[in-house]
């Protein structure tokens, strides 16, 4: 069947902002389904609140508005553009949520609009359990045994019926939030209390257990002439009881039988039939019971998700992009297989490779939480990595994490293990968490029985077999010497060299050239979605060691750009944008573009983006091997984050050319002491500081700097274990937790020194954005965050323009910003935060590379910083690309836009919500309007805030806070609110005119402010913590906001910020506007 | 590895050597090298009997996985002359498994090898076709080199010699037949006597030179013709026996036996560069537009156009229709292309107007390979029935 011609416009629904389970995989389907579908000839309408997704370009959509995605706003958007059709199965979870509350409201019949590639029907039936089990038993698939039940008595029954272990699935979920297993009872009625609640319909499903059983996944594509092809099978490391989110997963399923397979095929294909999915891809998981091949359908995911993006990576079958073609009608065989160019879409891809994705966790931003995997999805962000057999590529995937490790032990990584006994390292084999496959490795190492593992993980024998290879050749290399026989066998099994060097006692450059003078070096294999039977038109390739390499030999002008690695909290989706925008600015300049990175969820990692992609771990071993490859001009490092910029050194070193900013300006920016050199010659205050190499220097620097200082270890990520601290006792508790030093003895800080800064206290944080090209400067914004300077920016909201900065004060950020710019010997990006107090300004630090901010500013301003940037590092000047039209210089925005951060706690429900110097949050939301109200209310909105616009606000304030805050109080009054509030609080608001009632300490009286917000009696909570140690009450009363889904303010700013969202007009925050409106007012490019 | 493994090596007829390790027995074995795409079934391709006369590379490089189960056997014993994958399982890992890959290869006498690199080997038979090739183990480079060069090439030879049973046989379905079917054994699967059976077929499998006399004094329902290995041509008794069958009693033909039917009506079968082997290739219905994913295995293909005083158009971009004649004049009427492959455009199905006999070129029982096209012996069945 033709495209339909019966439709031209059409409503794409993104995914919003970064959470965990789900993630940039819906920038890479959306921008895909966008592309393919305006290429079509559609006129597309897009919606997405995360402005850090290449989706929301403005050059992607034909309207594109950043707003929230909910039910009110996308109606008014429908209102506006009046789609015949809208896509709902690309946004993830967040699209068909939305997508059902607009059906319930009528607003499709009402507006006329017609569902593609998945009806209501469909949604349902594949999201609701019950439905589900029911159209499956009606086409004679297995599912466990369960039952579905809407309250704690009917769970009883369920259990009583099904036994222990038992698990609990609420409905209409994402990411497993609130599925658990329950052993008894008493885990069962916590289970279950907080499943129903977690469900947005109130429904949970309890469930026969098939923990420990064999987990796999098919990805399937149906179209409307029921055509259906599976694009790739998918068996999950872990077995079941590990959320696949969490899980090592495999491509293709390694231990099924063809028979086996074949049948979970059908399956897959008639459950598609079954539930009604017309068009498009699916995700069919399968339990299978490692005894007996009993098979189970888990679930189905009626849309594109996470492991369609994985699987689109691991076979080059692009699912989103297919499934957009046939949402409008096309039938897979009329669909073009892109790599090869001469075959359909209608075939099942071939690999010849083994893919394995590896999850990356962030447990140490959350201590409440102990590092154990289970059925909630706890991982942050993932690395993929290709290789011709499972050891090589299981290697690549655990060095592709960057979490210090060189690969499957034999690094220094390894060394705790050796000194643990046999029991223990058997007990952490059998838990499931980030780190267990290292225990698995280093039993194997022992000798432990691969049977006897086998029964204590439930891992499959082959895998653990695999295993016990890499662990034999190691035994064998380490009996060895670096010669060539041993060079080959070892990077056939996938050792990198860092592991190498461990097991000979050598250094990497010495392993580097023993295998140099042996002729050892990768080869690159083509990833062509048919294991070579055609001939492949699209560059994708990987890193292997064997014969033939396919990569023709470097012609023209070529630039590498490195990307950001797997997500991590203080590095995401922001940083995969700027990439994705260098590779594209570096095509438009006549460049050959080369990208490499090892994620498989973002728009990078898409073979459209770059003339060429390397999926390869970005180890300086690993990229030093493609630039050998490519001969490059240059390579681009300043976009990827702190990934690409650790490589940049060694890449200097090996005599590549790094484009732009050249890593000793970084190391300038990054080293305290040659920073301040850099600030006292550019003439830019800094705040008091000093670097501290012994616990007594830490104390006399806080000494002379002054409290309250803020602390923090050097070289560090996104805040990671950064500190205010008020006294000399709370430095040294911190350094000696800091260095693991046990209380009262000695703290090495010699290897990795202390920074010390004094703290400003009540100063207001900008951040500033610029591009500079040695002669000119760029401002592409100046940022002012809501939350004060002690608050880790990508935590906190920020406004642009600035609302509240006094002019001397902007004039000042710009003269400094150009200064330090100009003495860093800045080619490119430049990001600068600075603490204002008044019209005086201290630099907090420079950072010479792209910034969060990026992707936010340029939405914002209309203004692609990240492809000027790029072009001024090729050596372009501001003057020459605003001559040719690359830079358009905008109007003043006459509009206000907020970045605001999405914190993670639904997710760990047990954590302190406060904000800190240390980043926690996963995404971020962009809201525009008229007044910093507005903006403000459209980003809360977006971050899923559903802020109450009366009721009862329970007010708790640090004394310095109390003066802003009476101003809060006087708002949340006037808005009808009702005022609780401690004591103090409480009478410093009586005592200026506003009433309020002073309620007790935790647990202290009939007015404990936890039992008020747990027994419903608050709906919003401003808490202000007083210093790192007001701790206990704060704490608890932040921890039951959050169980509670009350929302929980934790710094006045945000306070305020709120109160004045509240105060405007509600018809001005449902109003909307696209991006290309508001770029084309501002006169900038359109 | 810690075990010791003794070096392998396949020398190819053009002289271009793969060394590997051997996993199989020692010794030198010939034949054509082709390459299969599919990621499971490696023992059901191993007892394929259309693989007489071939080596088979594995492009997925995890072989043996899951053991061995003699459930998957498609004959007695495996046809092929050697076997070559990327990575060889020792440690086979299913609830059904009965032993290892290699362990079962080295029983039956196959060579064997491993750690190749069989990507590079298999853009080798892309680019430059299937070709003759000598494997062994514990020989030397220049023993193989000779083997090689020495090799017969596929076309012209009747494999199905090697590999048709000796004597007559009957299958019988488990509850009361409702059809009779003699079966020419070319090398036939065991997964299709599994399908006609369980259809209620009893099926009389007969040797491939069986004269079309002896076939219609079993007076049967249907004929069928299977699959087999190597060139269809030499085939000539089974060609000229299905001339004496075509419009006297159904006929359905899978893969050799399409290839057979084809010569019967009167058309030319010619050698496809590297043929079809694996379990993802879209096949067209022509009919009603739909797509099956099939199993594939053969070497050769029926060119419809021989029947028409036309030629194919050249190909742009994905395979169409066009590729195909529409319907084309036979010794028995009017023959119509039925199913096309979406990779290459080659026949895949073709069915006559006036007599009742059609055949497709993929293999419809799977085994391994994916169920869509399994309805097919349903039609067969229904043909039978008179419907």
């Amino acid at each position: 069947m033709p495209r339909r011609n019966d439709i031209s416009t059409i409503l794409v629904i993104g995914s919003g902002p970064i959470i965990i389970g789900q993630a940039c995989e819906f920038d890479y389907s959306g921008t895909q389904a966008v592309k393919v579908l305006r290429a079509d000839g559609y006129r597309v309408i897009l919606v997405n609140s995360n402005p850090a997704t290449i989706m929301t370009d403005p050059e992607f959509a034909d309207a594109t508005y950043v707003e929230p995605i909910t039910a009110e706003i996308v109606e008014a958007i429908i209102a506006k553009e009046r789609p015949d059709a809208l896509l709902p199965t690309l946004g993830g979870q967040t699209a068909l949520n939305v997508t059902m509350e607009l059906a319930e409201r009528g607003a499709f019949e009402r507006h006329g609009v017609e569902l593609i590639g998945a009806g209501l029907d469909a949604i349902t039936t594949a999201e609701d359990r019950g439905r589900f089990k029911e159209a499956m038993d009606a086409i004679g698939i297995r599912t466990a045994r369960a039952h579905y039940v809407t309250t704690l008595d009917q769970a009883m029954d369920a259990v009583a019926d099904i036994g222990y272990p038992a698990m609990i699935r609420p409905s209409y979920i994402l990411g497993g939030g609130g599925t658990g297993l329950a052993a008894d009872e008493r885990q069962f009625r916590d289970i279950v209390i907080n499943g129903l609640d977690a469900s947005p319909i109130g429904e949970v499903l309890v469930e026969e257990s098939v923990h420990g059983w064999k987990e796999f996944e098919l990805e399937v594509m149906r179209d409307r002439n029921d055509n259906a092809v599976i694009v790739c099978s998918i068996e999950n490391l872990d077995p079941m009881g590990v959320h696949t989110g969490d899980s090592i997963t495999v491509a293709p399923a390694m231990t099924l039988s063809d028979r086996e397979y074949q049948e979970m095929r059908d399956e897959a294909i008639a459950c598609l039939r079954a539930v009604g999915v017309e068009t498009g891809g699916s995700n069919v998981q399968f339990a299978v019971d490692p005894e007996t091949g009993r098979r189970l359908i888990i679930e189905m995911n009626p849309r594109v998700s996470r492991s369609s993006a994985l699987a689109s990576k691991a076979t080059g079958f692009p699912i989103a992009k297919i499934a957009a073609k046939l949402a409008v009608g096309y039938s897979l065989d009329e669909v073009a297989n892109d790599i090869t160019g001469a075959t359909p879409a209608s075939f099942e891809p071939a690999l010849d490779y083994v893919v394995v994705k590896a999850p990356r966790f962030d447990f140490a931003k959350f201590p409440s939480v102990p590092p154990i995997l289970g059925t909630s999805m706890q991982s942050v962000g993932e690395a993929m990595a290709i290789g011709r057999t499972f050891p090589e590529a299981l290697q690549k995937a655990l060095r592709s994490l960057e979490t210090g490790r060189s690969g499957l032990n034999a690094d220094p990584g390894e060394l705790p293990l050796l000194e643990l006994d046999t029991a223990e390292v058997l007990t952490r084999a059998a838990t499931p968490s980030p780190d267990r496959l290292y225990a698995v490795a280093e039993a194997l190492r022992r000798g432990v029985d691969l049977a006897l593992l086998s029964e204590i993980t439930h891992i499959d024998p082959w895998f653990i077999d695999q295993m016990l290879q890499l662990v034999e050749v190691r035994h064998e290399l380490a009996a060895g010497k670096p010669e060539r026989e041993l060079l080959e066998l070892a990077k056939r099994f996938g050792f990198s060299d860092g592991q190498l060097a461990y097991l000979w006692k050598l250094g990497v450059e010495q392993v580097q050239s023993h295998r140099d003078d042996a002729a050892v070096r990768p080869v690159y294999k083509t990833v062509d979605t048919c294991a070579a039977e055609f001939v492949a038109q699209t560059p994708y390739f990987y890193s292997t060691f064997e014969e033939e390499s396919e990569v023709p030999a470097p012609a023209g002008r070529t630039v590498v750009v490195l990307g950001s690695g797997p997500n991590r909290i203080g590095q995401g989706i922001e940083f995969d944008y700027c990439c994705v925008h260098a590779s594209f600015a570096l095509r438009d300049a006549g460049y050959e573009t080369v990208m490499i990175n090892c994620n498989p969820e973002t728009v990078s990692t898409d073979y459209d983006t770059s003339d060429r992609l390397y999926f390869e771990p970005l180890t300086a071993e690993d990229v030093l091997a493609v630039v050998a490859q490519e001969q490059p001009t240059a390579v681009v490092v300043q976009l990827g984050g702190q990934t690409p910029l650790s490589l940049a050194g060694a890449l200097q070193a090996a005599g590549v050319t790094i484009a732009g900013t050249q890593p000793d300006s970084i190391d300038a920016a990054e080293d305290r002491e040659r920073f301040a050199a850099i600030c006292r010659a550019a003439q830019v205050p800094q705040p008091p500081h000093g670097t501290a190499t012994s616990l007594q220097g830490a104390e006399e620097i806080a000494d002379e700097v002054g409290f309250p200082a803020l602390v923090r270890p050097s070289y560090v990520l996104g805040g990671r274990a950064m500190r205010i601290v008020f006294t000399v006792d709370e430095l040294s508790e911190y350094l000696r937790e800091l260095y693991g030093a046990v209380p009262g003895g000695e703290v090495d800080l010699s290897e990795a020194p202390v920074l010390i800064d004094r703290f400003l206290e009540a100063a207001t944080e900008v951040d500033v954005d610029a591009i500079f090209d040695g002669d000119e400067l760029y401002i592409g914004g100046i940022m002012e965050h809501v939350e004060q300077a002690g608050v880790h920016s990508g935590d906190s909201a920020c406004v642009v323009p600035p609302p509240t900065l006094a002019p001397g004060a902007i004039d000042h950020i710009e003269a400094y910003t150009e200064a330090l710019a100009r003495e860093l010997e800045v080619r490119g990006l430049i990001n600068i935060q600075f603490a204002v107090k008044g019209d005086a300004v201290f630099v907090l630090e420079a950072n010479p590379r792209a910034s969060r901010t990026i992707p936010f500013i340029s939405k914002a301003t209309g203004v692609p910083l990240a492809k000027i940037a790029t072009r001024v590092m090729m050596g372009a000047s501001l003057a020459e690309l605003r001559a040719t039209g690359v830079l358009q210089v905008p109007a003043r925005p006459d509009y206000v836009s907020i970045k605001e951060a999405v914190l993670p706690w639904r997710r760990f429900p047990g954590e302190d919500t406060l904000l800190g110097p240390e980043m926690r949050a996963t995404g971020e939301v962009m809201g525009v309007g008229s007044t910093v109200g507005v903006a403000y209310a459209k980003a809360l909105l977006a971050a899923g805030h559903t802020v109450p616009n009366q009721g009862a606000l329970f007010l708790s304030l640090a004394d310095r806070d109390k003066p802003l805050g009476m101003e809060v109080g006087g708002l949340f009054h006037d808005l009808g609110f009702r005022i609780f509030a401690t004591h103090g609080t409480a009478g410093a608001l009586v005592r200026h005119g506003i009433p309020a009632t002073g309620v007790d300490k935790v647990g202290e009286g009939p007015y404990d402010p936890v039992r008020l917000i747990e027994d419903g009696q608050i709906n919003l909570v401003i808490n202000t913590p007083r210093g790192r140690r007001a701790r206990g009450d704060g704490a608890l009363i932040r921890k039951s906001a959050t169980r509670h889904k009350v929302p929980c303010v934790t710094t006045i700013q945000g306070g305020l910020a709120v109160a004045r969202s509240l105060t405007e007009d509600p018809s001005q925050i449902t109003a909307v506007t696209s991006l290309q409106d508001r770029h084309r007012a501002l006169g900038g490019p359109t | 590895m810690t075990e010791a493994h003794s070096s392998g090596a396949l020398v190819l007829a053009d002289g271009t050597v793969f060394r590997g390790t051997a996993v199989g027995v020692g010794g030198i074995a010939t034949g054509e090298v082709v390459f299969n795409t599919a990621m499971t079934g490696y023992q059901e391709i191993a007892t394929d009997p259309s693989y007489a006369g071939q080596v088979v590379v594995m492009t997925a490089p995890h072989i043996g996985n899951y053991g061995t189960s003699s459930f998957d056997d498609q004959a007695a014993a495996p046809f092929c002359t050697g076997f070559v994958v990327r990575s060889m399982s020792r440690a086979p890992s299913n609830w059904r498994s009965e032993g290892s890959f290699a362990g079962w290869l080295k029983e039956r006498g196959i060579i064997a090898l491993s750690d190749v690199d069989t990507r590079k080997l298999t853009r080798h038979i892309r680019d430059r076709g299937a070709m003759p090739a000598a494997i062994g183990a514990e020989v030397t480079e220049a023993e193989l080199t000779a083997a090689a060069s020495a090799a017969l090439p596929m076309a012209g030879q009747d494999l199905t010699q090697l590999v048709t049973t000796a004597r007559p046989y009957v299958r019988h379905p488990s509850g009361q037949a409702r059809s009779s079917v003699v079966a020419y054994d070319f090398g036939i699967k065991r997964d299709i006597l599994t399908q006609l059976t369980s259809r209620g077929a009893e099926v009389h499998v007969v040797p491939a030179t069986t004269a079309a006399a002896e076939v219609l004094e079993l007076a049967p329902t249907g004929v069928f013709l299977s699959n087999g290995p190597g060139d269809p041509e030499p085939v000539t008794a089974a060609i000229s026996a299905v001339r004496q069958l075509l419009g006297k009693v159904p006929i359905f033909g899978i893969c050799l036996g399409q290839q057979i039917l084809g010569l019967a009506l009167g058309a030319k079968t010619h050698k496809l560069p590297f043929g079809h082997h694996g379990g993802n290739h879209p096949v067209r219905n022509l009919h009603d537009g739909t797509v099956d994913i099939t199993s594939q295995n053969h070497g050769f293909t029926v060119d419809l156009w021989s029947l028409t005083t036309g030629s194919a158009p050249s190909r742009r971009g994905v395979p169409g229709p066009e590729l195909l004649p529409v319907e084309v004049e036979s010794d028995y009427g009017a023959v119509v292309p039925t199913h096309q492959n979406l990779n290459d455009g080659t026949l895949e199905g073709l069915e006559c107007r006036d007599v009742a006999a059609f055949s497709v070129q993929y293999h419809p029982e799977a085994a391994p390979g994916p169920n869509d096209a399994v309805r097919l012996f349903d039609r067969f069945a229904a043909v039978m029935d008179g419907g």
